[in-house]
């Protein structure tokens, strides 16, 4: 962009031709006028001190709020998309724009009746327009507000790229992915921990001859059996959905599941046996558990899903729809659910947008301040944040 | 052998097997005349089928070593243009009287249609005088002495008008003021010096560089002095006329959909890539690629800034809603061509100025680059097969 940034190409400016009236052609481009910016009013615009989601209303909107980095490492364990942590480890700093469709997922989630069976949110919307971002302001608000969390931060990673594929001791038809799982209970622990030692386990399970947990040990035990034998981490997931589920139907707890890239669940996989003949995804026991966990038969919270585009398999790029993303069968099995669709922002989130790199020094071309750079971002990206976001880094 | 004299002498190796006598450089024999000439200088030598060294066919050699075309064969030609431009006149059903080139260009296009790319090697059918190359008229009387005065000069025609220019300039001189005033300036920027090529063609003579811009320099003197009509005729003479490029740009007229919008629609090509663009008058600036939005159509950057550049340039970036289709192609070209599309139709929207300016910008101008053709033993348009040593 930097050639459109008009180094060489002659731009027209109608007061100019008056100093040469018999000069047919352009003078080169004026030279910026120097924005007299003052420094208070961009942090108004763009910023807001309000860091406690709960608190975000309609006045917030456009504005950025900051997620303090400890909490981030609770929280978040694995749940930020990669680009959006190399921002905050650029910045030092995570701050999350409020938008609309996050506002309205928190309105819903707050006035959640936890007798009624859990509702299911699906964010959809094109590539970029910041989904898998709303969802992470959800789960910050979940996480504030002492909800248990389970984040599946991409369903797409359990379908592709597993170096192994045991055969479940617990169902013969189906297969483990003992590293997948492993590090996703590692995650679940370091964001749970104080749910843990206080959650108490219904039944007895065995894992082997010589191990087994009892009844009304603490959920917590269940997790480091998981974590210590591998072969076992499948097997330890399901049993924690299982018992996290019964516990919020008991009522004892609130529970959020949030799961990234849905409709992997529901679509295709890029494994195969050591026959080469493909695996189906109700063949993995991660994927068998998880679409148990997302269906409404329990109460106690809420569910919320996002759909991607980015990660799936066999999908053409256009699918945005949850129809075309999740296919007939996923679409029967979430159906009902409430659609929230997440667009591209709005001229006030793209000024705010803007407002946000330029505070942080990110833009540092010399044509960046002015009006003419900001109308050719907003030309170039067509306010997609995602777009923005990657134009911005070359600038 | 007879390879290295063609190519020095243009042809006229040929003259050596007719027998041409080769002592006289200025002499252009005409054949017809040879043998009478053969006949009155029996001191003369009449070469056969010597090929001679290409040193010494270069001394003999005439100056210009054009082809020499008799005056009879260049009248005879004529007629024969002119006869040939009647029946094809006839034959297209056209009035004879009224037979222009341009008609003769069309129906020789017609009758023979040829599909190579160099135009140049096509079915021409032009007047003699622009086919013949022009030649010098003989400048020797019978008894050798050459008719003009500077003949010895070696370049009569070009020392003779730089005699008359400044005879001219001084005889203005002193009829002028010392320091004369110039009331009207006479060249408009419609206007023109002839280039170096044009003036050897009008000479018929070869010229240097400094030659040329001595006698420029001659001309321009003589535009800052008063003078008259007949001087005026004079210079006129070597200035040539500049067609004004803006005025060829072909503006769309504006349309008006039932809402009362106004919008322009046009077409642009890029390699083949065919695209045609609807621009209203007011939008905000949304562009729809076949019905898809742009950003999705060209996911990479480039292209959306080729999109961009005709409004960015016009800075009218978020003013402008665009509709357009395209086909064909690659993703560049479709780029390409819409953006072509997008400035013409952008036109009929913004004032004269800003379309020269936009012109100047190369947004108008159609890219004339296609993908060059793959030649027979080379593996593709440039590049050879590889090359081994045994």
């Amino acid at each position: 962009t930097s050639k459109t940034m008009l180094k060489g190409v002659r731009k027209l400016i109608p007061r100019v031709h008056k100093l040469d009236p018999g000069c047919l052609l352009r003078m080169s481009t004026q030279a910026p006028r120097s924005i007299q910016l003052p420094v208070q009013r961009p942090r108004a615009i763009c910023r807001t001190p309000e860091s406690d989601p709960a608190k975000h209303g309609d006045m917030h909107e456009g504005q950025h709020y900051s997620i303090p980095l400890q909490d981030l490492k609770t929280i978040f364990p694995h749940g930020l998309p990669p680009r959006f942590a190399m921002q905050v480890k650029t910045f030092g700093e995570a701050c999350l724009m409020v938008r609309k469709p996050a506002l309205e997922l928190l309105q819903y989630l707050k006035n959640t009746n936890f007798t009624h069976p859990a509702v299911r949110y699906l964010l959809y919307g094109e590539k970029g327009t910041g989904k898998t971002l709303s969802l992470c302001h959800v789960i910050h608000f979940c996480a504030k507000h002492n909800w248990l969390t389970l984040h599946v931060p991409d369903a797409h990673l359990w379908v592709k790229n597993c170096r192994e594929l045991l055969r479940s001791t617990y169902n013969k038809q189906r297969l483990d992915q003992p590293l997948e799982a492993s590090t996703w209970l590692r995650r679940f622990k370091t964001t749970n921990e104080h749910f843990l030692s206080q959650i108490k386990v219904e039944e007895k399970y065995i894992w082997n001859k010589r191990e087994s947990t009892e009844k009304g040990s603490p959920l917590g035990e269940v997790v480091e059996q998981g974590l210590m034998r591998v072969r076992n981490a499948t097997d330890a997931v399901g049993i924690v959905l299982k018992e996290l589920k019964r516990q919020s139907c008991l009522g004892r707890l609130q529970l959020l599941v949030a799961v990234d890239g849905v409709n992997a669940l529901w679509g295709r996989t890029t494994l195969q046996r050591e026959d080469k003949s493909p695996v189906a995804p109700e063949e993995l026991a991660l994927v068998h558990n998880l679409r148990k966990m997302v269906d409404n038969d329990w109460h106690g919270g809420a569910i919320v899903l996002t759909l991607s585009q980015t990660g799936s398999l066999f999908k053409p790029q256009t699918a945005y729809l949850p129809h075309e993303l999740l296919g007939k069968e996923g679409f029967d099995a979430l159906d009902p659910f409430v659609p929230i669709l997440v667009s591209n922002y709005n001229p006030k989130e793209f000024e705010s947008s803007f407002q946000y790199y330029l505070e942080n020094n990110w833009l540092q071309h010399e044509k960046a301040p002015t009006e003419e750079g900001k109308k050719e971002l907003l030309f170039l990206s067509n306010s997609n944040p995602g777009q923005l976001e990657r134009l911005c880094a070359y600038l | 052998m007879a390879a290295p004299c063609v190519s020095c002498c243009r042809g006229l190796s040929y003259r050596l097997f007719l027998g041409l006598r080769v002592n006289f450089a200025q002499r252009q024999g005409y054949w017809q005349t040879l043998p009478v000439d053969a006949q009155t200088a029996p001191e003369s030598q009449i070469l056969r089928l010597i090929h001679t060294t290409v040193v010494t066919t270069k001394k003999n050699v005439s100056a210009s070593g054009r082809d020499s075309y008799t005056e009879d064969f260049i009248k005879k030609q004529i007629e024969e243009f002119n006869i040939g431009k009647r029946h094809l006149a006839n034959m297209m059903g056209e009035d004879p009287e009224t037979f222009t080139q341009e008609d003769i260009d069309r129906a020789i296009a017609y009758l023979f249609p040829s599909g190579l790319f160099e135009k140049r090697a096509r079915p021409i059918m032009k007047h003699p005088e622009q086919i013949f190359p022009k030649q010098r008229a003989i400048q020797r009387g019978e008894d050798g002495r050459p008719f003009h005065f500077l003949f010895y000069t070696g370049r009569q025609s070009y020392y003779s008008l730089m005699h008359d220019t400044y005879g001219k300039l001084l005889q203005l001189e002193k009829h002028n003021d010392p320091f004369p005033q110039k009331t009207e300036s006479m060249n408009p920027i419609g206007s023109r010096w002839l280039i170096k090529e044009e003036l050897e063609e009008m000479l018929v003579e070869k010229l240097s560089d400094q030659d040329y811009m001595q006698f420029i320099w001659l001309l321009e003197k003589l535009l800052t002095l008063q003078y008259g009509p007949a001087e005026e005729e004079f210079i006129q003479r070597f200035r040539r006329s500049v067609t004004i490029q803006s005025q060829k740009q072909l503006i769309e007229p504006l349309q008006y959909d039932e809402q009362g919008m106004a919008f322009s629609t046009s077409e642009g090509r890029r390699k083949s890539a065919r695209a045609e663009a609807v621009v209203y008058e007011r939008g905000s600036g949304k562009i729809r690629v076949n019905g898809i939005d742009y950003l999705q159509y060209f996911p990479i950057t480039q292209d959306r800034e080729q999109l961009m550049f005709p409004f960015h340039y016009l800075d009218r970036l978020g003013k402008h809603d665009v509709i357009c289709t395209v086909s064909g192609g690659g993703r560049s070209a479709q780029a390409g061509a819409i953006r072509l599309a997008m400035a013409k139709a952008l036109c009929s929207f913004i004032t004269e100025d800003e379309v020269e300016w936009m012109r100047q910008a190369g947004l108008l101008t159609s890219d004339p680059r296609v993908r060059e053709r793959k030649k027979p033993g080379q593996e593709g348009a440039r590049r050879k097969f590889t090359w081994k040593k045994r």
